[in-house]
């Protein structure tokens, strides 16, 4: 191990009633891509906030290149030459490239900022490492890829010897991961180490030399990419052998009823501005997938149903009568539930506690006047906790404290205690370790056996296929098909996405 | 020895553990001052003492405390309008009572009319403010400025702008004494204020709907709640309770002086919500905090008014004292104060 430049030694860190990390063993060479794998509450969060100064060190020791090192605060470990690139980027979108790039350390002249080297410098620096962004161009007028690369860019200019790529592809999309692999690969060639955390592990493979795999607070092992076969690197990150994917699908027969009275059943439904009218039918025990590109309007759709954006056209019916929805609560008294695709922003309440967040649309639906006993909510969140399993250290815990799949569950459970008939969920999957979005999946076809509509949108077409019957799909706004039996796969789907030659936008029903 | 060390770090850690240090300081302070500071005795058939006088005086605050709580954890914002909508609502009640003369020593109509139409009165103060803040998203601070400024004037305009006398010994109780009972009115107001908006809290969604909204208002949408509605609900409580503490702080002076009648009292108020834990950004809120904060800022005004400094200088010692506090209170001062502890430990 003669090229270690960082080595983390016995971590441990403990929360209250809590161990997030105990007596954890982390080393990274110079140049190379390491992936850090687990599922939601492993401690990978914890390992790197730890790394990074967020969280103080508790036990075990961190030294680089030899030396040793304590981190107090992000800036610390900046110094140090240790950067991060979270998800969410944390620049300035109303200031330009360049002035992101070099904020907090402008090139001056006398007492003035010297913009002319601010924007030649940053020109350079993006050049070398082939970001094709204009430094005088506002940094929220760039994609989020751009932006991560130009996060990463900054960080690499300020002599980062270890860069940890905090799940920075959850929001790209095929191009913009690719490029950001190019780029990848290019910092580590220079040598620099890289920490990549993420979920999808395809991309693990394609872009990472080893794996290092944590599983509760635990390390399980570091292994070379190459050595370790992804049944087993699944098995690791689960602890326990795992029957493929594909499975789950098998025990779950298809007893949709085409004929019935839809239970959802949308006529010409659109909203000025995201979404063209549409079509849409679901039935009792039926899961329709949406899918196109991101933007398509696929959650615009499903907002447009829900009086999340109010539909200004159309008619909906439920169950066969007539329906006017102007606000959620509306199609909640309807029996709908909806699961919002930015979790962070529209799902979570971030303070309220875990008991609070599942029984709050229940309580919604009952009225203001009608308060549930705290023995109703405490059993409520009892039962859902036990049913999915939601790892959290007690029912009055904040749900921001927990990891981001277990916060997905609590949202899940919101709605299932509401006992829907109609469930919307948009991207549940998202940012979520492979063992709870097959407990996800599972749970679909399970709500769907007891004879709930479901409409499940997800970027992931796999998982699309293993638990919907049936799919609408989208582009740019206008739903353009329908598949369903045997057009249920990759191939079928992928052309109706990309439109034939004729092209155009119609309504294929 | 764990055991006791995590019960302590519970207790340290509970919410309304610092409001109660920061009222026992102060109530400490005092005692070394005023060594009789904790007598009560009776003179004339009614209670006499300092703490007497400061649960009686705190009245006013800790009802317009309980407004602003639900604002701000509703709105993340406060209604500095309070004060004014105090003046208003005494004027019209006094204005009611005296049938529209300067002085009158008659009712020109029962007092329980006089005194519900001025609290609806500003109760519609405070829906005008919810309005613009729920309705019309103006800034809270800005949004309730407007009648801050013009609120008195509306007072002066109803009053004429002359002092209204109201001297029917009758409209004297609410600030003063009921017959023979030895404990001022106000007290009895405030205890009431408090249960109710306790039972509020308790039998109705109230409390969690506001804390959803303020936390996350686009979330609570989603789940059925209409914030909108909910701000503006809690800035026509916050009226409403203005306008009982205007009618209370009227009926001690037996009369609606628009220029004097709760001046300044919001930012008291506000300095309550503060001091009883409560994130003025909104969310999450704690009632009983804010009632603590507002007896701990009359106890501070009555033992400086006992150490004999004036009116005019009191804000300064005001301010140094909660300047203390407030340090005391911040998470970076706290995060300091248990990693010495734990250092402390690690030596030993």
């Amino acid at each position: 191990m003669e090229d270690v430049i960082l080595e983390m030694k016995n971590i441990s860190k403990t929360f209250p009633g809590v161990k997030a990390l105990s007596n954890v063993d982390f080393a990274l060479r110079k140049g190379e891509i390491h992936a850090l794998m687990g599922e939601n509450g492993a401690g990978k969060s914890t390992l790197i906030k730890v790394l990074t100064g967020v969280y103080d060190l508790e036990g075990g020791s961190i030294t680089m290149a030899g030396k040793n090192i304590v981190n107090h605060s992000p800036e610390d470990a900046q110094k140090n030459g240790i950067s991060t690139v979270y998800q969410e980027v944390n620049l300035c979108p109303n200031l330009t490239v360049g002035e992101n790039l070099f904020i907090g350390r402008e090139p001056r002249k006398g007492l003035f900022i010297d913009w002319n080297a601010v924007n030649k410098r940053s020109k350079k620096l993006l050049d070398d490492l082939n970001i094709e962004a204009n430094p005088k161009k506002l940094l929220g007028d760039c994609s989020i890829a751009v932006q991560q690369m130009i996060a990463i860019a900054r960080a690499v200019d300020q002599n980062c010897k270890v860069l940890i790529l905090d799940e920075p592809t959850s929001s790209l999309d095929d191009d913009e991961v690719a490029k950001l692999f190019t780029l990848m690969r290019k910092l580590r060639d220079n040598g620099v180490g890289i920490i990549f955390v993420t979920h999808f592990l395809e991309q693990v493979y394609e872009v990472c030399d080893r794996i290092t795999v944590l599983r509760n607070g635990e390390l399980v092992g570091s292994y070379e990419a190459s050595e370790l076969p992804r049944v087993q690197l699944v098995a690791k990150m689960m602890g326990k052998n795992f029957d493929d994917l594909a499975d789950i699908k098998s025990g779950h027969e298809n007893k949709v009823d085409m004929n019935s009275t839809p239970v959802i059943d949308a006529r010409g439904i659109g909203h000025t501005g995201t979404i063209h009218p549409f079509d849409l039918a679901v039935h009792k025990g039926e899961v329709i997938g949406l899918t196109g590109l991101l933007g398509a309007g696929r959650s615009e759709m499903v907002r447009a149903i829900y009086g999340a954006d109010k539909a200004d056209s159309g008619q909906l019916y439920v169950n066969g009568k007539k329906v006017k929805i102007n606000k959620p609560l509306d199609a909640m008294m309807l029996g709908m539930g909806y699961l919002p695709e930015d979790r962070k922003k529209d799902g979570i309440i971030a303070d309220l506690s875990v008991r609070e967040n599942i029984i709050i649309a229940l309580q919604a639906k009952k009225g203001m006047f009608h308060l549930m006993s705290r023995k109703e909510m405490d059993e409520a969140a009892d039962k859902f906790i036990d049913l999915l399993q939601i790892k959290t250290a007690s029912r009055e815990t904040p749900i921001k404290s927990l990891s981001g799949g277990n916060q997905q569950k609590v949202i899940i459970a919101r709605w299932l205690l509401t006992n829907p008939d109609y469930l919307i969920l948009d991207e549940p999957t998202r940012g979520i370790d492979v063992g709870t979005k097959t407990e996800i999946q599972k749970l679909v076809l399970d709500l769907a056996d007891q004879g709930k509509a479901i409409t499940f949108i997800s970027s992931e077409i796999e998982e699309m296929l293993r638990t919907c019957s049936r799919m609408a799909v989208l582009r740019d706004g206008y739903k353009v098909g329908e598949l369903s039996g045997d057009q249920l796969n990759q191939a079928d789907i992928m052309k109706t996405i990309a439109g034939s030659e004729n092209g155009g936008s119609e309504n294929a029903k | 020895m764990q055991s006791n060390q995590s019960k302590w770090s519970r207790i340290t850690h509970a919410p309304l553990f610092m409001p109660i240090v920061c009222l026992i300081a102060v109530l400490v302070l005092n005692v070394i001052q005023t060594p009789t500071f904790f007598k009560i005795s009776i003179n004339n058939g009614v209670l006499y003492g300092y703490l007497i006088d400061i649960i009686n005086r705190g009245s006013e605050l800790v009802i317009l405390a309980v407004g602003m709580t639900l604002v701000t954890a509703a709105s993340g914002g406060q209604d500095i309008s309070v004060g004014a909508v105090m003046a208003v609502a005494a004027a019209i009640c006094c204005q009611l009572l005296t049938g529209g003369q300067k002085t009158s020593s008659t009712l020109a109509m029962p007092i329980i009319v006089a005194a519900i139409i001025g609290i609806l009165v500003a109760g519609l103060c405070g829906a005008f403010n919810g309005f613009l803040v729920a309705n019309l998203h103006i800034q809270p601070m800005v949004a309730t400025l407007i009648l801050f400024t013009a609120g008195r004037g509306i007072a002066q305009l109803v009053t004429k702008g002359q002092i209204t006398y109201e001297r029917a010994p009758s409209y004297k109780v609410l600030g003063g004494y009921i017959g023979k009972c030895p404990v001022p009115t106000p007290i009895f107001v405030a205890i009431i204020t408090v249960i109710v908006m306790q039972l509020i809290l308790k039998k109705t969604a109230l409390g969690l709907y506001v804390e959803s909204v303020g936390i996350n208002g686009s979330a609570s949408r989603l789940v059925g709640l209409n914030s909108t509605m909910l701000k503006f609900i809690t800035y026509v409580i916050c009226g409403l309770l203005a306008g009982l503490a205007g009618i209370v702080a009227s009926s001690r002076i037996y009369s609606a002086d628009a220029n004097n009648i709760g001046l300044n009292l919001e930012m008291d108020a506000i300095l309550a919500v503060a001091l009883g834990g409560n994130n003025l950004g909104g969310g999450k809120f704690n009632m009983m905090g804010s009632i603590i904060g507002a007896y701990t800022i009359q106890a501070l005004t009555t033992s400086l008014y006992a150490m004999n400094v004036s009116a005019d200088q009191l804000p300064v010692y005001k301010a140094i004292v909660v300047v203390i506090i407030v340090v005391i209170q911040s998470p970076v001062f706290r995060d300091k104060i248990a990693n010495a502890s734990k250092k402390r430990k690690a030596v030993a």
